[in-house]
This record gives structure tokens, C-alpha cells and sequence, in this order.
């Protein structure tokens, strides 16, 4: 790991200027995919910021009907939550199958969404969820939020400091996970809410994508039915050493059933 | 450089680091703990877990100064007054280890399993311990120690 200075600011204010007046500043939030980069020499930024000692980062709280999630709270925190468990099963169930037990110790939604991995598995919330990102200068629609591999809305230093999920009347999460890595090589979170349906697919592509033609078939018709002879393009998925685009595009189906299943 | 301050396995400990040093590095090169091992490096092995205010976390993931002001325990701060955790003892009786290697991060990561769940399955041990890896004993007598362990624990 290169060099750099550390600092552990107590407010967002504070953690925007150092930011902005450092050579190269990066936020660390929960450090597992920050220091894993840095331990391998892929990154040299100037100035890490540590936000893990601002408050209002952190914890879970009901607003009207959308549960909300601070950017520095860690998976386990999420899975764990009662507020999460009764009004957003799915969210509740996503957080306890990311990484392993220690990485959602430490690993945190706001971390997640900021990196924007292909193979993340809340990018699949924020969309599938309609899910609004509250940052430290505006508010950014999940649509909206992911703009392509590793790539998002927010600006050169703009923090995320909350997610906000509106509460579904159903919705499930299914993953076919990487037996080594844990990471979704397809990820499908499946939700019905009062504004329609919405079937949102990680892991298949660069970047987190819904699945519009499915979510026309179940917003007329709520089952495993209207979606089981629909089948998914290949064409500008992901091909690697785990899955080829084909086998990616079979799981997009499979695991949207198993996500519909699960939302019941 | 950088100061950096926390209790670990009981005792107040205060060190100048550098800002990158790693929190397993301190334990191991600073303090001497060297009962936390480093496997991996690249946070999948598990073999570096400790404690950090109470929760199972990998060491090699995290910096000296994220801990500053810390509970830290590691699998030397276990034993009391010479006798063995239970857990320890379990492994022992079980023959849940063979090299050795892995033992002290899944010693640590069972310890934190029970804090949640005092008397899991087979198949919640099993997936609580997915970030610890053994490449000697197929994990069937780790699983069988940590349930002894439950069972002593519960008393």
C-alpha cells in the first residue's frame, strides 16, 4: 500500500472540505473493496478520508412509509434490523447473503453504491426498490443513480448519506452467487408497489438494469406464468471466466422466478 | 506518522504508526500478537479475525487507525487465568484443526457465531464460517467443536 495521509472527520462539512482540498482525496467508508484496492497498489489517492466517526451517517430509521438507511451502516446492521425485517423482508434477507459474516461487519450500503461494482448486490434495492440516494448536495432518483460500470451520478466528492426504500407491498431478492466469491454473477430483486412493478438485474451487465419487458408481463399478471416463456437477451451482458453472456441471460430468467417465489 | 490508541485483550495500548498500516500488522509487528495470522491477504481467508468492540471482523481489512479507541480482542486475549475458552478447548478435544493455521480466525469467528445464536445447526455454523477457510480438515470436526462448544457454553 502507497502512503497517505489519514483523517477521521466528525462531520460531513468537514469531510466535504478536506475532500475538496485535498491532491487526491477518497471517502473510506467500510474499507472492503477501498483497501483491498489500495493493499494492491491499483489506487494512490493523497488523503483518506475515514467517515465512520460522523453521526448522522449512520442507522436506521422509518419516514413515512420508506425505510431509510445511513450510508455507513454496515450489511449485518441491515439484516439485523427489526424495522427493515417487518416492512422490507427482502432487503432484510439481500444484506445477509452479501460477502461473508466479518465483510458485513465492516461492509457498508453507502460504500456499496458509491463503487458501483457490476457484482454488487444493492444496486439491484436501489433500483428494483425505487429507492431514492439522499448525498450531502442533493437528492439523486435510483434510476438515476448508476450510470454505467463502476460509474455513478455523484459528483467528484459528493458523499452518499442515506438511502431511502419505499416500503413495496411484495417484493424478493434471488442471487446465483460465485461459490468462490459470493459476489451475484445474477442478482434479481422482483417489487410490486402501488406505482408497478419493477424487476431490477445486477450482476449480469455493467452496470444494474431492469428488466422492462418482464415488468410489463407481471404488472398484468402477478405470477410465475407471465414471466416463465419470456427469455433475455445476451447481447451486451457481461463474459467472463465465471459465466458467459448466454448463461447469464438464462440466470436473469431463472432467478427472477426464484426472486418472484420468494416475494410471494 | 500517526498515534494510535486502544485496548487490546484488556490492556491500554498507545503506538505511533504509519497511517497505512494495517490493523493486522499491528497486532503482529507492533504488539507482538502474532496468534493472528495472515493468509490471504486479500480478505477471503478469515485466518486474521478478531474482535473489534465485541463483533468478528478481518484484520488484514482494516486500518491500525480505524480501530483508534477500540476494544480489540485476538485469539490471545481468549484464555483466562490459563484455562482454555471453551471454544479453544473444543477444538482441541474435537480435532478441529490440523495444521493449525486457520484455527485462531475460526476460534474468533465461532466466538462471535454464539454471541448471535447460542445453539445454531449444522448448516448456520457452516455459513457463518463461509469467510474462514481450512484446507485441511473438510470442516467436519470444526463443525462438530463449535457445537460442543455451544452446548458447554450453554450450560
Amino acid at each position: 500500500m502507497y502512503d497517505f495521509n489519514y483523517h477521521r472527520p466528525s462531520s460531513l462539512e468537514e469531510a466535504a472540505k478536506i475532500l475538496a482540498g485535498a491532491e487526491e482525496g477518497i471517502p473510506l467508508a467500510g474499507g472492503h473493496t477501498l483497501l483491498p484496492t489500495l493493499k494492491q497498489r491499483l489506487a494512490q489517492p493523497s488523503d483518506v478520508v475515514d467517515l465512520s466517526g460522523i453521526a448522522e451517517l449512520k442507522g436506521i430509521s422509518e419516514a413515512g412509509n420508506a425505510v431509510v438507511v445511513g450510508a455507513m451502516t454496515p450489511h449485518a446492521e441491515v439484516n439485523r434490523s427489526q424495522v427493515v425485517r417487518s416492512r422490507i423482508p427482502a432487503l432484510a434477507h439481500m444484506a445477509s447473503d452479501i460477502g461473508d459474516s466479518q465483510v458485513r461487519h465492516r461492509g457498508t450500503i453507502g460504500g456499496s453504491i458509491a463503487n458501483a461494482d457490476p457484482s454488487a448486490d444493492y444496486p439491484a434495492a436501489v433500483v428494483g426498490l425505487a429507492a431514492t440516494v439522499k448525498t450531502n448536495k442533493r437528492e439523486i432518483a435510483g434510476d438515476d443513480f448508476f450510470t454505467g460500470l463502476f460509474e455513478t451520478a455523484l459528483e467528484e466528492h459528493e458523499l452518499v448519506v442515506s438511502v431511502s426504500f419505499p416500503v413495496p407491498e411484495k417484493a424478493g431478492y434471488a442471487k446465483f452467487a460465485n461459490p468462490a466469491s459470493r459476489y451475484p454473477m445474477v442478482g434479481v430483486m422482483v417489487a410490486k408497489a402501488a406505482d408497478g412493478v419493477r424487476v431490477a438485474v445486477t450482476g449480469a451487465g455493467p452496470s444494474v438494469f431492469r428488466w422492462t419487458e418482464a415488468e410489463q408481463a407481471l404488472a398484468s399478471n402477478w405470477s410465475a406464468d407471465a414471466i416463465a416463456g419470456l427469455s433475455h437477451s445476451p447481447d451486451g451482458l457481461n463474459s467472463d471466466i465465471h459465466a458467459s453472456a448466454e448463461y447469464r441471460a438464462h440466470l436473469i430468467g431463472v432467478m427472477a422466478k426464484r426472486a418472484l417465489a420468494a416475494a410471494g | 506518522m500517526l498515534t494510535v490508541s486502544m485496548t487490546v485483550n484488556g490492556k491500554q495500548v498507545s503506538k505511533e504508526v504509519e497511517p497505512r498500516t494495517l490493523l493486522v500488522q499491528f497486532l503482529r509487528e507492533q504488539l507482538g500478537l502474532t496468534g493472528t495470522h495472515v493468509g490471504c491477504d486479500t480478505s477471503q481467508c478469515g485466518a486474521c479475525v478478531v474482535h473489534l468492540d465485541g463483533t468478528s471482523v478481518k484484520a488484514c481489512t482494516l486500518l491500525a487507525a480505524q480501530a483508534e479507541g477500540a476494544e480489540v480482542t485476538t485469539i490471545e486475549g481468549l484464555a483466562q487465568n490459563g484455562e482454555l475458552h471453551p471454544m479453544q478447548a473444543a477444538f482441541k478435544e474435537h480435532h478441529g484443526l490440523q495444521c493449525g493455521f486457520c484455527t485462531p480466525g475460526m476460534v474468533m469467528s465461532a466466538v462471535d457465531l454464539l454471541k448471535h445464536n447460542a445453539d445454531p445447526s449444522d448448516r448456520e455454523i457452516r455459513e457463518w464460517l463461509q469467510g474462514n477457510i481450512c484446507r485441511c480438515t473438510g470442516y467436519h470436526n470444526i463443525v462438530k467443536a463449535i457445537q460442543a462448544a455451544a452446548q458447554t457454553m450453554r450450560g
